[in-house]
């Protein structure tokens, strides 16, 4: 077993996720160099006070051996339901999400945003039950606790409103269970009644899909009832995708109108993509110059240390900026795939794919909405965004990582090391 | 889940291509934004932080021929605002209206500034006093999206004297920049109003330069960019004919009290020394707006001053227009200047069933061409226009140019009133209302449906003084232009121009006119009218166009005084700018003098 006290650590990992966080403070300094000076200005010093955090909390996580945890993580579940119910009713909107009810308040003091916590704690459960099964789910049956796993916190967050989280929680969903193996035509299948969703609101191409989906449900040979039940999901997500349109709030529809044609409201909704192609755009192949970049010094660009820190980069340090920053992120998303493969049991392997999961949906919605290929969705880039929580959760994430990989066969002092 | 190892390795195999998939997506598209539609972006970043703001030129200056400055530019500051949308320029303006007084007008106008031109900064105070710019300097913070410029303003030393020529400057009109010749101008800026101004605006504009603020995303300056300047570049400055020293001379002869105009010029070239119309304004008042009191107190005034009397006012020539008569009656070989009529004046003449006054109740006895001249006789005038007949009073008064401008260089002018052809009369009173009998009485004496500008009577003498030919009047300096408008013989020109010295000599109507060392000729005129002189009542309009000195004349003067009464007051103000245009003194005899 390991010597007491000490855990061998992945330095790549460690590393790449440290260079990370330091690229991330080094953007939200020069975020706050404006020149009609903002608070902005000061917020980097508590970011490396929230890195400084971080690094405990992982230090600490990566002590707890992994049975604890696997223990733990039906109690950690319902707590995080319990505090996300409590946000539900008492929760405070914060920022340029003033509306959402995603920050827990207790006493006139902002703690955090619990909804970063339960990123973690649904990945422990999901990894709990479908590490469960020595074989994948293979039929709808099989798949209603970890679609439960993921619903109620889903239903929870969808109702602060925060719909960027909601779509991480989908993605961590759907990694995991490709991660347990589960079926190509399981997987496509449960898909379908999102893909209606999305493609409700326009008759002919919902009707296209829909007949893409009797041949896929006829060349697949679902049990009967489970094609049924799969034609029926999509023929009610696809009525009433108007319906929940219609039940948006007026700028979450202005969000996706504009996604799909920036230029309709240049003005205004339109405004924050455009001023961020604009930054990024003008920065070229080696940018502006760090702290130099003038769509953020003269204010043009909105949120610049939160959900569009990474036109900063794009705007100061150019292609060249975005080039290392993308390729850090890779290296980190490869190493958590190899720490997954070489973990020591599936629950721990589980585990690490869907941190990588949320991490990758992150970076994927956030970059891609600097470029408008992705709708405005306001969730932040891990490392980089300003923000307590999300520093501190995926530091934890960082320190779970750590763990599985000295517990898994590429640790020294592993089980599966010789 | 399955735990096979191969299965897991496959797993690992398809998220790795999986996420090295996501990453080059992102990065083609970086690649795509960042290096080939660089161009694009770069240009609209700049777009965003830099703004405009134009460096008005300073205006051409306006000299008189020796020199001297009619019109110049002074330092004066506008004040601007760089808005982003019409809501955050109304709250700048609140804001700025509880530092400074700001009117209602302003604050309208300045909203229709920024609808009209959006992207320049919207112009609040073309002419800020200098209060008004030490506060905002001193609130400077608080209005970061103001900007405060020295830019040149007009400005005329000797404002009300050269104002009947000069006219002045003002903003743009919305009307005016729906124009084409202002296609290339923007809300906010300085064009001339009136007068050399507005003649020569294209001359005098000069090219409007500009600067660069660095402007943040609420449009606030942050900082200004001296690189990129454009300077401004002034426009050449307008040489005129205009003898300052002649104009101040004039305008001080006219006063406060007397009424009227006179156009001074050079009867060989045409060019005008001197252009005034009484009572006049100062024109530096409408720089930068004009107050509601100072033009409320200019429309009021019942002397007119906003009408210009040297080139919009159009009078009867009265007598003045005799010369006129004769000269036709000279080029159609009805008389001689020795000729007499038939008729000696009795102070009557009998004409159809009434009977045509002479001014002269007395009456003249019996008089040369050259002698009727001198005395103003109408009942000589009465009977040569009855030879005449009317027909040839109408095209021969067209052919010496009364049914037209004088095309002096100014915009205001008017065209004179004069019947252009005989079926002229039958528009006006209908076929059966007017006799041609009559008519040519009343035109013969420069009466009737004639009226003339002061402007275009100066024209007409030039050619009386010179060969016969008339010099087109111009201020600014360029090359003459002459038009030969009578056909006389030299010697016929002499015996009228021997006439007009008899007007100003003992026994003629002006004589106290007349000047030490100088000969000076010219006619009087007073012309009868219904209301016009603003005065309400009938009243005699005073004329004297003269010249001097007669062997080789240079300069002509024309003087109409509103209801100036006797024409040899007007010989007076004439003989006045004569002389000192000059250099001699008027005799001023106290003679008998007619009242005509």
């Amino acid at each position: 077993m390991r010597h007491r006290g000490a855990v061998s650590i992945d330095w790549p990992l460690v590393v790449s996720a440290l260079l990370l966080s330091m690229y991330g403070i080094a953007i939200v300094y020069s975020a706050g160099q404006t020149d009609i000076a903002t608070y902005v200005e000061r917020v980097w010093r508590l970011q490396v006070l929230w890195l400084a955090l971080g690094l405990a909390g992982a230090w600490a996580i990566s002590r707890l051996s992994l049975r604890m945890l696997e223990w733990i993580a039906i109690p950690l579940y319902a707590a995080t339901i319990l505090v996300l119910l409590y946000l539900l009713f008492f929760g405070r909107g914060a920022g340029t999400a003033e509306s959402s009810k995603s920050w827990l308040m207790v006493g006139g003091v902002k703690l955090g945003q619990p909804s970063e916590l339960a990123k973690i704690t649904v990945v422990l459960l999901l990894g709990k039950f479908l590490a469960a099964s020595k074989t994948p789910p293979k039929s709808l049956l099989d798949l209603w606790r970890p679609a439960l796993v993921v619903g109620v916190p889903w239903l929870l967050i969808i109702g602060q409103p925060d719909l960027g989280t909601g779509i991480v929680f989908i993605g961590i969903l759907f990694a995991m269970l490709f991660w347990s193996g589960i079926s190509w035509k399981l997987l496509v299948l449960l898909a379908s009644p999102i893909v209606s969703l999305i493609l409700g609101g326009v008759t002919q191409l919902w009707g296209s899909w829909f007949l893409l989906l009797l041949a896929l449900v006829i060349w697949y040979k679902p049990y009967a009832w489970e094609g049924a039940a799969f034609v029926a999901a999509n023929v009610v997500t696809g009525v009433i995708a108007p319906l929940l349109w219609e039940r948006l709030r007026p700028y979450q529809q202005a969000r996706l109108r504009t996604f799909l044609d920036p230029s309709i409201d240049p003005r205004r909704s339109g405004y924050h993509v455009i001023q961020s192609q604009v930054a990024i755009g003008s920065g070229g192949w080696f940018g502006k110059g760090y702290t130099e970049g003038t769509q953020k010094r003269l204010a043009f660009l909105p949120a610049q240390h939160t959900d569009f820190v990474f036109s900063v980069v794009g705007e100061e340090l150019g292609f060249l900026g975005v080039t290392v920053a993308l390729a850090l992120f890779w290296y980190l998303f490869l190493r958590i795939i190899r720490v997954a493969e070489r973990a020591n049991d599936s629950f721990s392997s589980l585990v690490a794919f869907g941190l990588l999961a949320s991490w990758f949906v992150h970076v994927l919605v956030n970059v891609g909405m600097t470029l408008n290929l992705m709708p405005i969705t306001g969730i932040p880039l891990p490392f980089f965004s300003y923000g307590g929580s999300f520093m501190l959760s995926s530091w934890v994430a960082i320190g779970l990582l750590v763990r599985i990989a000295y517990e898994g066969r590429g640790g020294r002092h592993g089980p599966g090391s010789t | 889940m399955s735990w096979l190892p191969n299965d897991v390795a496959r797993r690992a195999r398809i998220a790795g291509k999986i996420a090295a998939a996501a990453m080059l997506f992102l990065m083609v598209a970086f690649f795509r934004t960042q290096i080939m539609r660089y161009q694009r972006w770069v240009l609209q970043s700049e777009g965003n932080r830099l703004r405009e703001v134009p460096i008005p030129a300073p205006r051409g200056t306006i000299l008189d021929r020796n020199g001297k400055v009619i019109a110049e530019n002074v330092v004066g500051y506008t004040v601007s605002v760089l808005a982003q949308s019409e809501d955050s320029l109304r709250g700048t303006l609140r804001r700025l209206a509880a530092k400074v007084p700001l009117s209602s007008l302003q604050f309208d106008r300045s909203m229709q500034r920024f609808r009209q031109a959006p992207l320049r900064p919207t112009l609040i105070f073309s002419d800020a006093s200098f209060s008004v710019v030490s506060v905002l300097e001193e609130h400077r913070v608080d209005f970061p999206s103001v900007i405060i410029l020295a830019g040149p303003r007009r400005h005329y030393p000797n404002g009300p004297a050269v104002q009947p020529f000069v006219g002045y400057t003002g903003e743009i009109s919305e009307e005016e920049l729906s124009q084409s010749q202002f296609a290339s101008y923007r809300a906010g800026q300085i064009i001339g109003k009136g007068g050399l101004e507005k003649q020569y605006e294209a001359v005098l504009h000069g090219r409007e330069g500009s600067r660069f603020v660095e402007v943040d995303a609420h449009g606030r300056v942050v900082r200004e960019e001296g690189a990129q300047a454009r300077l401004p570049a002034q426009a050449e400055s307008l040489q005129t004919n205009i003898d300052l020293d002649l104009q101040l001379f004039v305008a001080k002869l006219f006063g406060d009290s007397l009424v009227g105009g006179a156009v001074v010029m050079d009867p060989t070239t045409g060019a005008v020394l001197s252009l005034y119309s009484a009572p006049s304004y100062d024109p530096n008042e409408f720089i930068g707006g004009v107050s509601f009191a100072y033009y409320d107190s200019l429309r009021n005034n019942p002397n007119r001053p906003l009408y210009n009397k040297a080139l919009q006012g159009i009078y009867p020539p009265g007598s003045t227009w005799k010369l006129a008569t004769a000269i036709l009656g000279l080029q159609e070989d009805v008389i001689t200047t020795e000729s007499r009529m038939p008729q000696q004046c009795t102070g009557y003449y009998y004409f159809g069933d009434r009977a045509w006054r002479c001014w002269e109740k007395a009456g003249h006895g019996s008089l040369t061409l050259t002698g009727a001249i001198a005395k103003s006789c109408d009942v000589y005038f009465y009977q040569l226009g009855l030879k005449l007949g009317l027909s040839r009073l109408v095209a021969g008064g067209a052919q010496l140019g009364f049914s037209r401008k004088s095309d002096i260089d100014l915009p205001e002018e008017k065209r004179s009133v004069y019947p252009d052809r005989m079926q002229y009369f039958n528009d006006k009173y209908g076929e059966r209302g007017w006799t041609s009998g009559s008519a040519a009485l009343n035109m013969s004496i420069g009466q009737g449906d004639n009226a003339q500008t002061i402007v275009n009577m100066a024209r007409f003498y030039s050619a009386l003084a010179t060969d016969g030919a008339a010099a087109k009047p111009e201020i600014v300096q360029r090359r003459p232009e002459r038009t030969r408008i009578m056909n006389l013989r030299p010697e016929q020109l002499a015996d009228l121009r021997t006439a007009m010295i008899g007007v100003v000599s003992t026994g003629g109507t002006a004589a106290s006119a007349a000047l030490k060392g100088v000969t000076l000729a010219g006619k009087t005129g007073s012309a009868q009218t219904s209301s016009t002189g603003g005065k309400g009542k009938e009243c005699d309009h005073a004329w004297f166009v003269g010249f001097a000195p007669v062997e080789a004349p240079k300069i002509v003067v024309s003087v109409m005084l509103e209801c100036g009464g006797h024409g040899y007051l007007a010989a007076r103000i004439a003989s006045a700018i004569i002389g000192k245009y000059l250099g001699v003194t008027p005799i001023s005899l106290i003679q008998t003098e007619g009242n005509d």
